[in-house]
């Protein structure tokens, strides 16, 4: 097997295994990444939510937030692992997909 | 290590997407000149690799999680410029598919893991494996050593934009606009839990792929093939 075919079989493992990321943390009551808070936490952290925080902490509404569905917050970890390998899926396609479409104009032809 | 919106000022944002444009732009005119057509599945698939290990998150029990990056592998085998390409599509891409980093942050974001981290991590591995045959074991563990330095320098960064933030902006009642803590606070956690397990994971990944490469595909991780043009 060509040696790019390997690498891809590898990808789609942890495409697969992804869930782990977001199994792990939540067993070991991890909590969040320091300065990724949201707006409860920070409350609770510094007793205050900044004005300019809160002003541009929602200004972006990503389609699948957290790689999980919107509205699937209290689906329970197995419907939020599913969610977290289509993200996975999802997410590598379309940086597959970008960078294929970059690495042709870019790329030298014929060699 | 993805900075969220609202953590940064828009000084320091606009500040961010001022110095990652000309990157952006050399890194994609180095890479027209030296990054070959078969190359682009490995561009591909660093990319891909890079946007999919970021996703697992390592937890600290009872504290924060963090996750490796994947810059530095791409940067071995592909040359830093490429690598920051690589690593810009899985950060843009995050951002606006899964808020994961700030649509604000993404020049911030971008120069700590797509730019800061890719060089260190380059230069550091150049160095250390300078003259060592392709399949020797220093290769293996020069990979680790730059890949756990460069996610900290990274880290490094990352904590100085957020400690900057209230000294940058704060109200008359000194109440912090943005990220609330300082530089005593921001930089020792973040360089901290990197330097503490991310770090690790990050050294561990990168040279368990060099290691398969050397065994498979040691062609790979001959100079030559690399892009290592540093030039303008």
């Amino acid at each position: 097997m060509k040696l790019t075919s390997k690498l891809w079989i590898g990808i789609g493992i942890l495409a697969v295994l992804s869930p782990l990321g977001l199994l792990l943390p939540e067993h070991f009551k991890a909590g969040s990444a320091w300065g990724e808070w949201g707006a409860d936490e920070m409350r609770e952290l510094v007793g205050y939510i900044p004005k300019g925080l809160a002003r541009l902490a929602e200004l972006w509404k990503a389609p699948l937030p957290d790689y999980a569905f919107k509205g699937w917050e209290e689906k329970g970890l197995p419907a939020l692992s599913f969610a977290y390998i289509i993200s996975a899926v999802a997410g590598i396609a379309v940086v597959v997909l970008l960078v294929l479409v970059i690495g042709k104009a870019l790329s030298k032809r014929g060699d | 290590m993805h900075i969220p919106d609202g953590y940064l000022g828009p000084g320091t944002c606009g500040f961010f997407y001022a110095v990652m444009l000309p990157v952006w732009t050399i890194a994609s005119r180095i890479v027209r000149r030296t990054l070959r057509a078969r190359q682009v599945p490995m561009l591909a698939i660093a990319a891909a690799f890079s946007f999919v290990i970021m996703m697992f998150n390592v937890p600290i029990p009872g504290g924060s999680t963090g996750h490796a990056v994947g810059a530095v592998l791409a940067a071995i085998l592909l040359g830093p410029w490429a690598a920051c390409i690589a690593v810009t599509v899985a950060l843009v891409i995050q951002a606006l598919l899964f808020g994961d980093g700030g649509i604000t942050a993404i020049g911030a974001n971008c120069f700590n893991m797509a730019f800061v981290m890719p060089f260190a991590g380059y230069y550091i591995y150049r160095t250390i494996s300078y003259n060592a045959p392709v399949n020797s074991k220093r290769r293996v563990i020069a990979s680790g050593v730059a890949a756990y330095l460069a996610l900290n320098i990274a880290a490094l960064f990352t904590g100085i934009e957020f400690g900057l933030q209230p000294l940058l902006h704060h109200t008359s009642v000194s109440q912090a606009l943005y990220s609330p803590y300082g530089l005593n606070v921001a930089v020792p956690a973040m360089l901290g839990e990197h330097l503490l397990l991310f770090g690790w994971v990050e050294a561990l990944v990168t040279a368990l792929v060099i290691k398969y490469l050397q065994k498979h595909s040691p062609e790979l991780l001959e100079e030559r093939q690399v892009n290592n043009e540093a030039y303008l």
